[in-house]
């Protein structure tokens, strides 16, 4: 394997990851103010569609991402009013609507299935992409991408260095309290539901228009909301921490198409569902090391324990309570 | 305070009614926006599906596994977990009756080896639902997370099988494995494809369900965890015990749905075996409201309506997702209709 191989396999790793980051950056959001939007998988399709048929049909893909994001919003929505105002639970809800939204993409997304449409193209940027492995790598991507790495930054600035960010933070711990200080508590956790929810759907505009341009069914996207939610445990609700998970997941995707090039006798569907094992079996070590390191109180912590306390964090103490004032 | 009189009654008939006229309503704009008239698609779905006998046949052959899937739910929603497992309890059920049939007829009976198959299943599900809870009562891991991993992890080793070991002579291909000879196939009334021993046992099950939640005291002690763990803990209930007891029960009726994809609807295992059912009859369980009750009736709704579709791309060139559609606007709206009834009663002195 050459060197040239070794920076196009870092791009796609990159690229690939534009999504899974905004989509776990969005559910971040919202599960820090204490609502878990459970229709990831849904909204994700549901905002490809919507991006690449607006994008198709007015030949402009700022208006194609605006559409998706609007999309990823409008089912946020719901699930906010139905979980926070009306007191449904935020499981079932986020449930109906990851497959109504799946099954509403693959309906009105039917015409437009296999038609070569707009999508991003590359901006190198000057100078940058010419560095040898790390330029291909990072520098040579379309501008969701670029966005999708300012969006970690910004998320953290956002949620630790700024009042409205402290105040995101408050609800989701203690909605009763911010509420008896004066927050309309329940109005700030719609809110970032909504912009979570915008976040969601740019992930699934920026599958359509840039990482897998175009619609079918199966689009390709299918499961990857479910890793996104994966991934908001896998980093802790720390926003830096978890766009590492969607790196490392995006990774082990690109890896598995390797893979297969390798061994071709191995079937390729079987590569195509292993990543999905893999993340949740991490999940699954973190949390169980987790457990144990908060019960070993005598002697060092284990490496294992190390690992994961650098990864693993709290969830927000609200996350999935639904708050009423009265 | 108002009582279940002839009031309560009439009002509740009321509610269910503006919920029908405002689906309907909703459902007919989503078609007149894909372009599709809407009289001409209900017209297909009700003929796709109860049309003819071998239509209803049809339906009948999907409610078979999804109802057995809606029986198990209703176990492990009663004691409070979200068993989003259930596509890989099918899936491993399936699995485990495809292990049983590939021994052959050589060493017995060809029904003894079908009522194998049936218990392999039932293992198979358990087993893969109890991993499922015991990640969550000794990992520590969210069942939403458990199940949902365990669910990729069951399809990729089912295509793992069907691509590998388990592969056809000479070609692997998404069509599965080879058909089973027929003397393994669950008995079928000819021409109509209905079988007998399914829609018996599905029943048997249905009833021994409710028999269970009602009257026994592992039913008492389910509610008791479901509605305030903490209360049933101090009263010497031990939850973490009856969660992986509901699980079981959840995964046995899965896993017992998947032997019957295997034995008595395609007859060898395919990727899709679980056929989404998993999923669908999560949405079967909270519309009736997190009970049996009205289960079975509306998993025959919902497959009516999935049956019904399979018609629609070819008759009107709409994609048969709308089936879905209208089966995930049902459910939302009876989570409006539960809200608005919580509200009205919190309201009332």
């Amino acid at each position: 394997m050459n060197d040239l191989n070794v920076a196009v396999i870092l791009g796609s790793i990159v690229a690939g990851a534009a999504p899974i980051v905004l989509a776990s950056l969005g559910e971040t959001i919202s599960e820090k103010a204490g609502v878990i939007n459970l229709s990831l998988d849904g909204s994700i399709l549901l905002s490809a569609m919507v991006a690449f048929v607006t994008a198709f049909e007015t030949k402009n893909l700022l208006l194609g991402f605006a559409g998706g994001a609007a999309a990823g919003a409008v089912i946020a929505g719901v699930v906010g009013l139905f979980s926070i105002y009306l007191g449904q639970s935020q499981v079932a809800v986020g449930f109906v609507l990851t497959l109504t939204a799946r099954d509403l993409a693959y309906f009105f997304g039917n015409p437009y299935a296999r038609q070569y449409g707009p999508q991003v193209i590359p901006w190198p940027i000057p100078g940058l992409h010419e560095i040898p492995l790390v330029g291909q790598a990072f520098f040579n991507h379309g501008w969701i991408v670029y966005a999708s790495m300012l969006m970690i930054f910004l998320c953290w600035w956002y949620f630790y260095r700024t009042p409205q960010g402290l105040r995101l933070r408050m609800v989701g711990e203690h909605p009763e309290a911010a509420y008896a200080r004066g927050t309309d508590s329940r109005a700030v956790q719609m809110t970032y539901t909504v912009i979570g929810g915008l976040l969601v759907g740019l992930a699934g505009a920026a599958f359509s228009l840039c990482v897998k341009p175009g619609w079918g069914r199966p689009q390709g996207a299918e499961g990857t909301g479910w890793i996104a939610l994966a991934i908001v445990i896998f980093g802790g609700w720390h926003p830096v921490k978890v766009a590492l998970g969607a790196y490392l997941f995006s990774f082990l995707q690109v890896m598995g198409i390797q893979f297969q090039r390798w061994w071709p006798s191995i079937p390729a569907q079987v590569f195509q569902v292993a990543p999905f094992p893999l993340m949740i079996f991490t999940l699954l070590l973190l949390s169980a090391a987790q457990r144990r390191s908060g019960a070993d109180l005598d002697g060092a912590p284990s490496i294992l324990a190390r690992i994961v306390g650098v990864l693993g964090g709290a969830p927000p103490r609200a996350l999935g309570k639904t708050f009423s004032p009265e | 305070m108002i009582g279940k009189g002839r009031k309560g009654w009439n009002r509740t008939l009321f509610e269910i009614l503006v919920m029908l006229a405002g689906l309907f309503a909703l459902n007919t704009i989503i078609l007149l926006i894909a372009g599709a008239p809407p009289i001409e698609a209900f017209k297909y779905l009700f003929q796709g599906s109860l049309g003819s006998w071998i239509k209803i046949g049809q339906v009948l052959t999907g409610w078979i596994p999804l109802t057995l899937c809606a029986c198990g739910l209703v176990f492990s929603f009663r004691v409070g977990l979200w068993n989003i497992g259930v596509e890989g309890q099918v899936l491993a059920g399936a699995v485990c009756a495809t292990a049983v049939l590939r021994l052959g007829t050589d060493g017995g009976a060809p029904s003894l080896m079908l009522v194998m198959a049936f218990l392999g299943g039932v293992l198979g599900g358990s087993l893969w639902a109890v991993l499922a809870g015991v990640l969550k009562t000794k990992g520590g891991v969210n069942e939403i997370f458990g199940g949902l991993g365990l669910n990729f992890v069951a399809q990729g080793i089912t295509l793992w099988l069907i691509f590998g070991p388990w592969k056809r002579p000479g070609i692997a291909s998404m069509s599965g494995t080879e058909v089973f000879p027929k003397a393994l196939w669950l008995p079928a009334i000819q021409g109509l494809r209905i079988n007998p021993g399914g829609l018996a046992l599905t029943v048997g099950v249905i009833l021994l369900t409710g028999w269970m939640l009602r009257q026994t005291r592992l039913g008492l002690a389910l509610k008791g965890i479901g509605s305030n763990p903490r209360a049933a803990y101090l009263h010497g209930l031990k939850p973490q015990r009856y969660f992986i007891v509901a699980m079981a029960l959840a995964g046995a009726c899965a896993g017992m749905a998947g032997a019957f994809q295997v034995t008595g609807v395609y007859h060898r295992l395919i990727p899709s075996i679980s056929s989404n059912y998993g999923y669908l009859a999560l949405l079967v369980v909270m519309l009736a409201g997190f009970r049996l009750g009205w289960s079975p009736a509306i998993a025959f709704f919902f497959v009516s309506l999935n049956v019904g579709s399979i018609q629609l791309p070819m008759m009107l060139q709409v994609d048969s997702s709308l089936s879905g559609i209208i089966q995930g606007t049902f459910v939302l709206a009876a989570l409006l209709l539960y809200a608005w009834r919580r509200k009205r009663k919190g309201t009332e002195p």
